[in-house]
């Protein structure tokens, strides 16, 4: 009586086990990763849902969601301390999570830290190149920080220093490079490893207009390159410029998501009238605004703006009330006029 | 124009992530490219500075103390008797120099340990590679006192080879606990002056390098035993006198490595707290 049973038994498992390894095999088929992961879309590399961070008493980042989709150029809008640093540097692996999901690459950040860096590009908000070092010997260091062999350093470092137009300077210091060099220098730094994600904290923060422009030029080759860029900043033209998709951030939370021009469509009006008048009419003027027909009317301290689909026809209505700005602007809708929407702030007040 | 082409579309295994002393290696190697433009000042200091203190305390202050009879030096001249400690109180000067500013400088300053953190090295392999670095250092400065002490003729046994790695590690033992305290510092630098002055220098003066310490008062010579420049000083000094027992010698690496040790615990967490927040 038991023998035939144990074989039947021995048969089963035998008959588990084959189905238990092809289910193993297609599944390692079916993900490129070679694991079983959470992630069942290979083309998101970052997935956060409910993300949090807390310092002691303080939330920095409040429970936040988002994806990052691959080649895609993805934005964080929002003040200073609006909690963009914290959620990069979480992103980043250097920075634990203190509650909700994070998977990158999929991966788990806490667990796999390293192995997750080694396919990132980060392009930190202050700058920390070695500064006694050569341009070119900050490249090595960086380099061999992942390991990477020194010719294949030395190529791409040739190659990089080129994109980033800073080869004549490769055998100069770092220390008296200009802050649109060292700005560059790290980008180039950045992609030494050829990361898969490139993080940029606030990448033009503290440039002047020009070095700012060559900046953008450069992130914009390497978007147009299909390069993953997840960036943050407190300029709504940077944004606009650069970010397929956006989140707009406000006090640690995410206010609204899409492209800019599906937020300025959703949040504001086609066109905007900025009225400026003299500061002891200022209220007065914009009490009597309120009777041109306005889909919104924002009154800033120095300002008054007035959300309109057309603002020459609103001007005229204006004029109608017998009211004369000190000068007065018609312009289209922008993301600050969105941050102002949602968060009843502008983006520089912070 | 060749830009540089990032792999837009296949992921790849993790790569870039090594075994723990590779990743500290490449953490060294970034001390080494910039030691490569400071090396020469250096070494002119390494050689410097034992010259000074063996041709003033040794020879001068020596030739006076040597009058006064040898029998509280173990009958050897000062110069012989102050050699070997000096060695050792050098290391932990050079464990000091090493620690203190270059780690705060690095966190703090010019931020590079966090432009590290952002690749594969995890804060302990930093640290560690701070670490290679400090006890690459001390090794040169050591070797180099041994062979200043040597043409000044204060070497009595040939075992002072061996008190090469005691320095070495009397150099670590300090090196590590202060690598933690440096990564630590958040505001300022100002905790630093109260070390190197209540703490550097009368370890310097009282640790039995210049007298020996039962010239102290009984109440008083606890504490010399309890820090870790004392057995580096007695050991070096042993072994360059020809003196030395084997438990006694066992004893002082003992405690030294188990201070180098704790430090090495706190490092990597200290390290930890503040490259990982």
């Amino acid at each position: 009586m038991r023998l035939p049973r144990a074989r039947y038994l021995w048969g089963a498992r035998l008959h588990c086990q084959i189905i238990l390894t092809a289910g193993l095999f297609v599944s390692e088929l079916s993900d490129p990763l070679g694991k079983v992961t959470h992630v069942p879309d290979p083309d998101v590399l970052i997935r956060a849902r409910g993300l949090t961070k807390r310092f002691g008493q303080f939330t920095a980042v409040d429970g936040i969601d988002f994806e990052l989709r691959r080649g895609e150029a993805f934005g964080f809008l929002g003040p200073n301390g609006a909690g963009k640093s914290s959620t990069m540097r979480m992103i980043g692996c250097v920075s634990p999570p203190s509650g909700g999901e994070l998977t990158i690459l999929g991966l788990n950040p806490v667990a796999d830290g390293a192995a997750i860096r080694a396919r990132l590009g980060v392009v930190p908000q202050e700058d920390t190149l070695d500064v006694e070092l050569t341009v070119r010997e900050n490249l090595l260091v960086y380099g061999r920080y992942f390991g990477l062999p020194r010719p294949v350093i030395a190529e791409r470092t040739t190659r990089l220093l080129d994109f980033v137009q800073l080869s004549e300077r490769a055998g100069d210091q770092v220390e008296p490079l200009s802050g649109g060099m060292k700005r560059r220098l790290t980008i180039a730094r950045s992609l030494i490893n050829e990361p898969e994600i490139l993080i940029l904290d606030e990448p033009t923060t503290g440039l002047d207009p020009q070095a700012r422009h060559v900046v953008w030029d450069r992130l914009f080759r390497l978007k147009q390159q299909g390069v993953t860029l997840i960036l943050t900043t407190h300029y709504m033209d940077e944004a606009e410029q650069l970010c397929d998709r956006l989140v707009v951030m406000d006090g640690g939370k995410i206010a609204a998501e899409g492209s800019p021009r599906e937020l300025i469509e959703t949040y504001s009006s086609r066109e905007v009238l900025e009225l400026r008048f003299n500061t002891f009419e200022h209220d007065q003027a914009a009490e009597k605004l309120t009777a041109v027909p306005a889909e919104r009317i924002e009154v800033l301290a120095d300002r008054v703006l007035l959300y309109v689909a057309d603002g020459d026809a609103a001007m005229a209505s204006v004029r109608g009330l017998a009211l004369e700005p000190l000068t007065s602007l018609v312009r289209r809708s922008t993301l600050e006029d969105v941050f102002l929407r949602l968060t009843g702030r502008r983006l520089e007040d912070g | 124009m060749t830009v540089p082409a990032l792999r837009a579309r296949q992921p790849r295994p993790a790569a870039g992530v090594a075994g723990t002393w590779q990743m500290a290696v490449r953490a060294f190697q970034s001390w080494l490219v910039n030691y490569r433009r400071t090396w020469r000042g250096s070494i002119y200091s390494s050689v410097l500075q034992p010259v000074l203190y063996l041709g003033a305390m040794g020879v001068g202050l020596g030739t006076l103390v040597d009058q006064h009879g040898t029998a509280g030096l173990g009958r050897v001249s000062y110069l012989v008797f102050l050699a070997p400690g000096l060695m050792a109180a050098a290391a932990m000067q050079t464990a000091v120099a090493e620690s203190m500013y270059p780690v705060y400088g690095a966190v703090k300053w010019d931020r590079t340990y966090q432009a590290a953190a952002a690749t594969p090295l995890r804060p302990g392999d930093i640290f560690r590679g701070h670490l290679l670095f400090t006890t690459m250092r001390l090794a040169m400065n050591t070797v180099i006192f041994l062979v200043v002490m040597s043409l000044f003729g204060a070497v009595r046994s040939a075992w002072v080879v061996a008190a090469v790695p005691v320095a070495v590690l009397t150099g670590l033992a300090f090196a590590t606990p202060l690598d933690a305290f440096a990564v630590s510092q958040k505001k300022n630098d100002q905790a630093f002056n109260v070390i190197f002055r209540f703490g550097m220098i009368p370890l310097f003066l009282f640790s039995g390098t210049f007298f020996p310490v039962a010239q102290l008062p009984g109440w008083i010579r606890p504490l010399a035993y309890v820090t870790p420049l004392w057995h580096g000083v007695a050991l070096c000094r042993a072994l360059s006198l020809g003196t030395a027992d084997l438990a006694g010698a066992l004893g002082h690496i003992a405690y030294l490595i188990a201070v180098a040790a704790a430090g090495l615990v706190a490092g990597e967490r200290a390290y930890r707290r503040r490259l990982h927040v």
